[in-house]
């Protein structure tokens, strides 16, 4: 597998595509099997966000390898409706489409670093990283 | 991909076999809840072991799931959560307050006979 690769979001098998490309690379980066967990589940709430609010989108992925660390960084784009109130929208609990409210507040808390760039009208694009030292 | 349910006895197992898509979850709340009927089933196991993730949806899906059968008249348990897929669940906020589970097939199976042994009618 490369060390970068897009995943198109159009229909729910592709959710599950880009969580397993997720895990491919998170394999790569040498995480363990519980932080390949906590990326790929990272990973399936912003696609399936992407599924629902924007109907379609892509999941970018790439391996990011640096002198003491590695890391895998997720962007998800897609030209929806965007987020009218991103802070709002990761407070759980904080749903418009009737989910459980989890999926933004959530992934942020599974990932490092985790930024949401959105404008209202044109679209919304999350990035996502997440690091392990290397030894 | 569908799931395989098995009838054995009063009970159904589902046992979740590969990386499920939203609708092949939904599929299974569905055909589970007609079964529940269609064999008078007491109980239902839903095997996740296979499964390398559970995301909201998986676990919205599956609590729905065992809240439509028990209002169907049958007790469901979640059985084979990985360790690691436990760990992401929480960190997602992600609890399934509400839904009986167990360790794997054997546990489930001793957990539904305990809690219909003796039942005639069933608490609210």
């Amino acid at each position: 597998m490369a060390d970068a690769t897009a995943v198109t979001i159009t229909s729910d098998l592709d959710v599950v595509s880009a969580r397993q490309a997720g895990r491919e690379l998170a394999v790569l980066a040498g995480f363990s099997q519980g932080d390949q967990t906590v990326i790929a589940a990272a990973i399936s709430e912003i696609a399936r966000n992407i599924l629902i609010y924007a109907r379609r989108g892509e999941v970018h992925l790439r391996l990011a390898v640096e002198a003491d660390r590695s890391g895998v960084i997720v962007v998800a784009t897609d030209q929806g409706p965007g987020i009218a109130d991103v802070e709002r929208s990761m407070q759980d609990g904080v749903s418009t489409s009737g989910g459980l409210g989890l999926g933004l507040g959530g992934a942020k808390r599974l990932m490092d670093e985790f930024h949401v760039d959105s404008v209202p009208g044109t679209g919304t694009t999350i990035t996502m990283k997440k690091w392990r030292r290397r030894v | 991909m569908e799931v395989p349910i098995l009838k054995q006895g009063d009970y159904l197992i589902a046992s979740i076999q590969s990386a499920l898509t939203d609708a092949d979850l939904t599929q299974l709340r569905v055909s589970l809840g007609e079964r529940v009927g269609r064999f008078r089933s007491k109980g239902v196991i839903v095997d996740v072991t296979a499964l390398d993730v559970m995301d909201s949806f998986a676990v919205r899906t599956l609590r729905d799931l065992a809240h439509t059968t028990w209002l169907r008249g049958a007790e469901t348990v979640i059985v084979g959560i990985q360790p690691d897929v436990a760990f992401a669940m929480v960190q997602l906020g992600l609890t399934l307050k509400g839904v009986a589970t167990a360790l794997d097939l054997e546990e489930g199976l001793e957990f539904l006979d305990r809690q219909l042994k003796g039942r005639s009618g069933r608490r609210g």
